[in-house]
């Protein structure tokens, strides 16, 4: 029996299907068998980013209103063996298409062969985020550093907590620009995790690399250079129960100087 | 045996008290009463209007009776009815009065979109984020940080005092009193300990939460101690 992680933040744009793609895309890579479901119906963009677009035949609703097997709409990806899947959206219709109880219905059905199944939910606080977390047995929180996403993400946790049958949610901070953090022109870590008082799960660094990798359709953390795929990495692992500090943001290209005075151990 | 007056008039510095027996049925109460009042009328002089204070024992009146008693008094000349004063208060009363004086005890976080009402003084062992309001017909303590709407009482009750362990409403509302933070609030001075209560001049004051000792003495439940 596997478990449902439905990734949400209330506000658009912070970065829920990157987050979503990539979680599950170090799920695989860390050997368990997953599935992305894209919930966002009427504007999929799931399949995009995992560069899946092309293979869609059969979508979420089709299955829900019985045109298709599940097994049928689910879209193999060909870079792992088995191991990932990704159930698209319909683009046709809107979010009423699909009713909470429907969801919950077929995300038992996909808990009983996956390990994970990873939740896509839109943006907003409207059926579509009802019908997203309708099945979830967890929750991640995405948020950035502005005071605008953080505050849809204290709302968002409010309806989680509401919603009961969700364990308690995790944070996950995307888009850290180190330099405005030190500057104090943005949020820092440690005062939106007070502000919002969940766990924190992971941090993200803003990382043009994201952008481009998305374009292709090939998930971050397909790439093992990438600073932002190792912190997804580093995610994925705490999602199955490990303990990883937290990464350091501080640039690797220090200055010469900089090298010289670490080489002499100087702070 | 003389029957015994269901009807008696007393006269005291501040008007007449009248008490009114609680044995006997509500319409031969009524029956004396526009009696006595009507020949009491007559060895009173036309003078300035006397109070009334009216003692029902034992009686419950509901709120048509209560009235119909006031209007009884009020027809005679020169009565100005006051109170009626009862032993007798009906569950839901009670339970109002109750709900009303208690200290409701509340352990979270208030986030953005969330309310919470209590009907007497509310204690918040949490944070209020911003977005989120609490509101109580009573006092609002916090024991986290205030960064939403606290409206402390709701029902008109001046007296009543927000406070909080770290003060930074987006507003605090008291009664119909209304404060707000200033558009550009740039001081990161650390509020903690504050209070927050209507001044004379009916104006919501923030000041250090030890001025309260001075200013809502009525705070204190607790007798004796030494």
């Amino acid at each position: 029996m596997g478990e449902a992680i439905v990734i949400t933040s209330g506000k658009g744009g912070v970065g829920k299907t990157t987050t979503s793609a990539n979680i599950g895309t170090a799920l695989a890579l860390q050997g368990k068998k997953v599935c992305l479901v894209d919930t966002d119906i009427g504007l999929r963009n799931l399949d995009v980013v995992m560069g899946l677009e092309n293979r869609i035949i059969y979508d979420l609703v089709d299955v829900v209103e019985g045109r298709c097997k599940i097994h049928q709409a689910l879209v193999k990806d060909k870079r792992f063996e088995d191991l990932l899947y990704l159930l698209p959206a319909a683009q046709t219709v809107d979010k009423s298409a699909v009713t909470p109880e429907q969801m919950h219905k077929l995300i038992n059905e996909l808990k009983q062969d996956y390990d994970y199944i990873v939740i896509d939910c839109p943006a907003g606080i409207e059926q579509g985020f009802q019908n997203a977390i309708a099945g979830a047995d967890r929750a991640i929180v995405v948020t950035t550093p502005e005071v605008s996403a953080v505050r849809d993400a204290d709302r968002i946790i409010g309806l989680l907590e509401k919603a009961n049958t969700i364990e308690s949610p995790k944070l996950v901070i995307n888009r850290i620009r180190n330099h405005m953090m030190k500057t104090g022109d943005m949020l820092d870590v440690d005062e939106i995790t007070t502000h919002l008082s969940i766990e924190l799960i992971g941090i993200v660094a803003d990382d043009e690399e994201v952008i481009k990798a998305s374009n292709h359709g090939e998930p971050i953390a397909l790439n093992p250079n990438s600073k932002a795929s190792i912190a997804y990495r580093n995610i994925a692992r705490r999602i199955l129960g490990e303990s990883i500090p937290l990464q350091p943001l501080e640039d690797k290209n220090k200055s010469v100087f900089g090298k010289i005075k670490q080489f002499f151990g100087v702070r | 045996m003389k029957k015994r007056q269901n009807v008696t008039i007393k006269g005291t510095k501040d008007g007449i008290v009248l008490h009114l027996d609680d044995s006997c049925s509500y319409y031969e109460l009524k029956k004396e009463l526009d009696e006595k009042l009507s020949e009491n009328q007559r060895t009173q002089a036309e003078r300035q209007s006397t109070p009334v204070k009216v003692d029902v024992g034992n009686r419950y009146l509901n709120d048509a009776q209560r009235e119909e008693i006031k209007d009884l008094i009020r027809q005679k000349k020169n009565l100005v009815v006051g109170e009626i004063e009862s032993n007798v208060v009906t569950k839901a009363e009670v339970d109002k009065l109750k709900a009303e004086n208690e200290v409701v005890t509340v352990s979270r976080i208030i986030r953005s979109g969330q309310v919470l009402e209590v009907p007497g003084d509310l204690l918040l062992i949490g944070d209020v984020n911003p977005g989120g309001t609490v509101i109580a017909g009573g006092n609002i303590f916090i024991m986290g940080s205030l960064k939403g709407i606290a409206h402390a009482g709701v029902f008109g009750n001046d007296q009543a005092v927000i406070t909080a362990s770290s003060m930074q409403p987006s507003q605090l509302r008291i009664s119909d009193c209304l404060n707000r933070a200033p558009d550009n609030a740039q001081n990161n001075d650390k509020r903690e300990m504050e209070c927050a209560y209507i001044d004379e001049n009916h104006q919501i004051i923030v000041d250090r939460l030890q001025v309260l000792i001075q200013l809502r003495p009525n705070l204190n439940r607790f007798e004796g101690g030494h």
